[in-house]
């Protein structure tokens, strides 16, 4: 883990970021930090008919790897059913980011979108936050 | 290769095993002694030597092991008193700076500070000597009280002189900063307090390990710091206590040692300060920490302290010339201990210390526990290079290029 996971496509999300912002209009809506770095996460979400991830955007503040990952969570996620997010796994968010090794430090960087999203979908759905470890 | 004119590097580099060891492939480059410094031989020798040759507890055992522990256990006390020019009965071993303060909260403040009084604080102060006082405040109905810093992050001394005025119950200030660095006038803050009738706390994590130290001379009522930051074993720290207060406060915790007699009605508090000093105390941690002490004196806090002020001359210029480079804390190098943070233009410190751990520079980047300070500074978290007795031009050679090579990463 050093200067090779800095890989172009994780700067240019750092840099813009797609779908940040606020929803004013939304169904769920989560946050987290990470206590370790001060990462922080927020996304919201408008449901749109039958039950698929309409808008979704968020907002944060922390390291180039936990804001790109988060965006480009966003991204992935539009358009796709809510029981979708169930299935999301710490290989997807990694697939996203191209891949880089990271280490057990910053993997909780590259997760925290992964874990917001999550949240916010399983209390959406009524299930139980327990089930929540079930990706990473 | 500039070398130092304080210090004989290369002899106190050899003293130091984990200097050898590579880092991804590179020359370990350690510059995070304000979070912990590494240990020399003697310090590790002084806690084997314990363990295989005179283990037992202290205070108990009346067999020749007992003794010899017990021995070295309060020759360990006697040098840490000597150090910071204190008593052997007003040093407490605890395990560390946060608990130090924290038996000043327990053992003083939960009874003394009483609803409406102010307990002063600075905004440099780290979360361990904030928290505390929170809990204290909440509880007995108290109000906490801020003092600010001047853009250099200095503390603004007339406007903590003019509070101080106000008597509050408790001045509880860091001698000196773990981010900014900013070394603050301590005894005359203590002074202050004193005549205002108001209780001193004095945060020394920082000070103790980087320059010469006098509780007597500050004039302090407690004054609390770390053996992991001075050379030292981790689990082991020590309070100050001014005698008579420490006469009349109530122990800390209960159980064996801190008790003279213990009846099914009740017990009588052993004499200062094993009263404060409940349960088996980390006995390797005390001698291995005296170890750390006598080495620092052989090379003298006055030459500690001076190697300090030159790399920091040195860090602030090489920083300087970094583009897009922001650094926090005084400009001048007598003004602060050896620590330098920065940010360096949107590279998220984080990232930062990623790219710089490739290179085998390890630096601390966060927030430091001292979030009031990131807020006040508007950051979210800093990067900090911080510098011990072992650390060379070299060092910060290769902090700088370290940095420039996160320039070229981050395409700044």
């Amino acid at each position: 883990m050093s200067a090779e996971i800095y890989k172009e496509i994780i700067l240019d999300y750092y840099r813009h970021p797609r779908n940040y912002g606020k929803l004013e209009n939304y169904d769920i809506s989560a946050r987290d930090t990470n206590p370790l770095c001060g990462d922080e996460v927020e996304m919201r979400i408008k449901v749109s008919d039958g039950g698929k991830i309409g808008e979704i955007k968020f907002q944060g503040k922390g390291c180039a790897i936990s804001q790109a990952s988060a965006s480009m969570l966003t991204e992935f996620a539009k358009e796709k059913p809510l029981e979708w997010v169930k299935g999301l796994s710490k290989e997807d968010v990694l697939k996203l980011l191209g891949n880089p090794d990271l280490g057990p430090a910053r993997i909780k960087c590259a997760l925290l979108g992964m874990k917001v999203i999550k949240t916010g979908v399983y209390q959406y759905l009524g299930a139980k936050l327990d089930d929540l470890s079930a990706g990473e | 290769m500039l070398k130092s004119q304080v210090l004989e590097l290369e002899r106190i580099r050899d003293d130091f095993p984990i200097l050898k060891r590579k880092v991804k492939g590179k020359r370990l480059v350690y510059l995070d002694n304000a979070a912990t410094t590494q240990k020399p031989r003697k310090v590790i020798d002084a806690l084997v030597d314990y363990y295989e040759r005179y283990n037992a507890n202290a205070h108990r055992s009346l067999h020749t092991l007992g003794i010899e522990a017990t021995e070295e256990f309060e020759r360990s006390r006697r040098g840490a008193a000597e150090f910071i020019h204190a008593s052997p009965k007003e040093i407490i071993f605890t395990r560390g700076t946060t608990e130090s303060i924290n038996l000043v909260r327990f053992a003083w403040a939960e009874e003394h500070v009483k609803k409406d009084d102010t307990i002063l604080l600075t905004l440099m102060e780290h979360h361990s000597n904030i928290v505390p006082w929170q809990l204290v405040a909440r509880r007995n109905g108290a109000n906490l009280k801020f003092i600010e810093l001047d853009s250099q992050g200095r503390l603004k001394m007339d406007e903590i002189e003019e509070e101080i005025e106000r008597s509050p119950r408790l001045v509880a200030v860091t001698q000196c900063s773990n981010v900014l660095g900013t070394i603050n006038d301590a005894a005359r803050i203590c002074r202050r307090a004193r005549k205002a009738g108001s209780l001193s706390v004095i945060d020394g994590a920082q000070s103790v390990p980087h320059m010469p130290v006098s509780v007597s001379e500050v004039g302090c009522d407690f004054f609390a710091f770390s053996g992991h930051k001075m050379l030292g074993p981790t689990g082991i720290g020590v309070l100050y206590g001014r005698r008579e207060l420490l006469e009349e406060m109530a122990p800390f915790q209960g159980g064996g040692e801190m008790i003279r007699e213990v009846h099914l009605d009740g017990a009588k508090w052993n004499d200062v300060p094993y009263k404060f000093e409940a349960g088996t105390a980390d006995i390797a941690g005390a001698i291995g920490l005296l170890a750390a002490i006598e080495y620092l004196s052989e090379i003298g806090m006055e030459k500690v302290r001076r190697h300090d002020v030159e790399l920091l001359r040195y860090a602030i210029d090489a920083l300087k010339g970094i583009k897009g480079l922001q650094l926090y804390g005084p400009e001048r190098a007598e003004e602060r201990s050896g620590v330098v943070s920065f940010n360096l233009a949107d590279v998220h410190p984080h990232d930062l210390a990623t790219i710089l751990d490739g290179e085998g520079v390890e630096i601390r980047s966060g927030h430091h526990c001292a979030q009031p300070l990131m807020e006040w500074l508007r950051v979210p978290a800093t990067s900090r290079a911080s510098f011990h007795v072992y650390n060379s031009y070299d060092d910060i050679d290769a902090l700088k290029a370290g940095l420039e090579k996160a320039r070229e990463v981050f395409r700044l």
